[in-house]
């Protein structure tokens, strides 16, 4: 029972931190027809940035609003000089997102150095909760907890905000948007600085979890996130969010259970989905 | 009097083809026009190239006197023009209600005036209020795009095929609507079925192969066979 409840609750906190990542992924797919392979650079950059803000702040909510406003500045960089001349053109923005995550990395050892940084878990959520045999890592259930808060509050304004409901028009119709008086390219700014946000808070609650933090590890994530948006639905917010919880399960229990089949099964996973629902478990787009 | 709609030798490339080659015509205000011609003669394109969504690689588009010709389709769109496309364009996993707010984002006294009247005019789309688009039948989803395009403060409707794929009964409704709605605005029609073209056009703009061939009033073409038999294949 034991064993069960940690590997639950480590599933489900990679899941969030996968989510977090996703989540923005599946967005700026959904709505603006981009391929963003440098959003795992994002998601270091706010590991990196949050690491750094809480050694000169020793505030973990500073490290956190530290990570997502470099998410933000970074979001708002990517958008207007690498995504907005490419828009519309998948091959090209496959080939200088990729690019650019190349310089997101790089970058990082440029400004933080080459070498792992140690990330440290503030006090208060240092530790964990005894019940009987389970013991339960404080830090992981924070983790879950500010996922299911993105969650809801991403949620609530999809659906009960004008401009969410702009953001769920658009990812099924952007021309007919545009047409309604709508300024979609505001639209897309908007939503992908809110995904480059989001990966930078995945990034910021990452580093503690880990505990090392290193240049090349929004390439690692990314690919999962990818996987979870193909999972998911391309498109779907709640989609991601299931898509990255089964993600997350699955990677904690096989790598217990048949840690052979640790890394192959986010792709069986998604072999599985392509075959017998190819538009994702979610579809957004009607 | 200034036409409310203005194109002088229009021209718009998609990629490499260059599909309207000098298209040319007005729309006065409180009318209906109608453009005719047969599939591929350009008629769709010529209305997302006055909105802006095919933006024009020649020549000039002028509303209310205003040249629009290489604004961006929002800000065209804001200027009163609403758009009914071809395959009606209904969020389909928003409801009724959410389709219409979408259309009234900039919510103003004269936009819930305009939502009174069209409800009056589509009284059907109260009942399905709360229903998802893609759940309306194809006479419901015509209904509920040409309410949306009305709603938003549009001076001018561009309205493409709205008779495509509908039953002979529905398409009896929809041209009451239209015929009511040339009540509140003016209206550009891209229509192939000439019945219903001829009973609520004005005026028609015949295109055939990118280009204006002929314009003039709707009860000139109707009389003149031989126009009718070479460029729609009809009379």
């Amino acid at each position: 029972m034991d064993l069960f409840v940690n590997l639950l609750v480590n599933g489900l906190a990679t899941g969030m931190l996968i989510f977090l990542l996703a989540s923005g992924l599946t967005l700026i797919f959904g709505l603006m027809d981009v391929l963003n392979f440098a959003h795992g650079g994002l998601f270091a950059w706010g590991a990196f940035a949050s690491v750094w803000f809480y050694t000169a702040t020793g505030s973990f909510f500073g490290a956190i609003a530290g990570a997502i406003l470099t998410g933000i500045i970074l979001g708002l960089i990517t958008e207007k000089l690498i995504i907005t001349p490419v828009y519309g053109n998948h091959i090209q923005q496959i080939l200088i997102t990729l690019g650019f995550m190349l310089v997101l990395t790089e970058m990082l050892k440029v400004v933080f150095g080459p070498n792992q940084l140690a990330a440290a878990t503030p006090e208060w959520l240092n530790g964990s909760w005894v019940f009987g045999d389970i013991i339960i890592i404080k830090y992981r259930i924070f983790i879950i907890a500010v996922g299911i808060a993105v969650f809801t509050v991403i949620q609530f304004i999809l659906r009960r905000t004008k401009i969410g409901l702009i953001v769920r028009a658009g990812v099924i119709n952007k021309e007919m948007v545009q047409a309604l008086g709508i300024d979609i390219k505001r639209l897309f700014l908007f939503v992908f600085i809110a995904g480059a946000a989001l990966a930078a808070l995945g990034g910021a609650l990452f580093a503690p979890y880990s505990g090392v933090i290193y240049a090349e590890m929004g390439l690692e994530f990314a690919i999962l996130a990818f996987i979870v948006v193909v999972i998911g639905g391309m498109g779907s917010f709640p989609g991601s969010l299931l898509a990255a919880i089964l993600v997350g399960l699955a990677g904690s229990f096989m790598a217990y259970y048949v840690p052979a089949l640790s890394l192959a099964v986010n792709m069986l996973l998604m072999a599985a989905v392509l075959i017998f629902r190819p538009q994702g478990l979610f579809t957004a787009k009607g | 009097m200034e036409p409310l709609l203005r194109m002088d030798d229009v021209h718009t490339h998609i990629g490499q083809y260059h599909i309207l080659q000098g298209v040319s015509f007005e729309a006065r205000a409180g009318e209906v026009g109608v453009l005719l011609g047969r599939n591929g003669a350009g008629k769709t394109t010529t209305l997302k190239t006055i909105l802006g969504l095919t933006p024009a690689s020649g020549g000039r588009v002028s509303f209310g006197g205003t040249d629009v010709t290489k604004k961006r389709t929002h800000a065209i769109s804001r200027s009163g023009i609403g758009y009914v496309p071809e395959d009606q364009g209904i969020f389909s996993t928003l409801t009724v209600e959410e389709n219409m707010k979408v259309a009234m984002t900039r919510e103003t006294e004269e936009t819930r005036k305009k939502l009174d009247t069209v409800l009056e005019l589509f009284p059907d789309l109260k009942t399905f209020w709360k229903k998802d688009g893609g759940h309306l039948s194809g006479g419901q989803k015509q209904m509920l795009a040409m309410a949306r395009a009305f709603v938003g403060n549009s001076k001018l409707l561009l309205i493409d095929e709205p008779s495509k794929g509908l039953a002979p009964i529905i398409i009896e409704k929809v041209m009451e609507a239209i015929q009511e709605m040339k009540q509140h605005t003016t209206i550009v029609l891209v229509e192939q079925n000439f019945m219903m073209a001829s009973r609520i056009g004005d005026t028609y703009t015949l295109i055939d192969d990118g280009r204006t061939v002929q314009s003039g009033r709707m009860a000139d073409l109707a009389g003149n066979d031989e126009l009718k038999r070479k460029y729609l294949g009809i009379g």
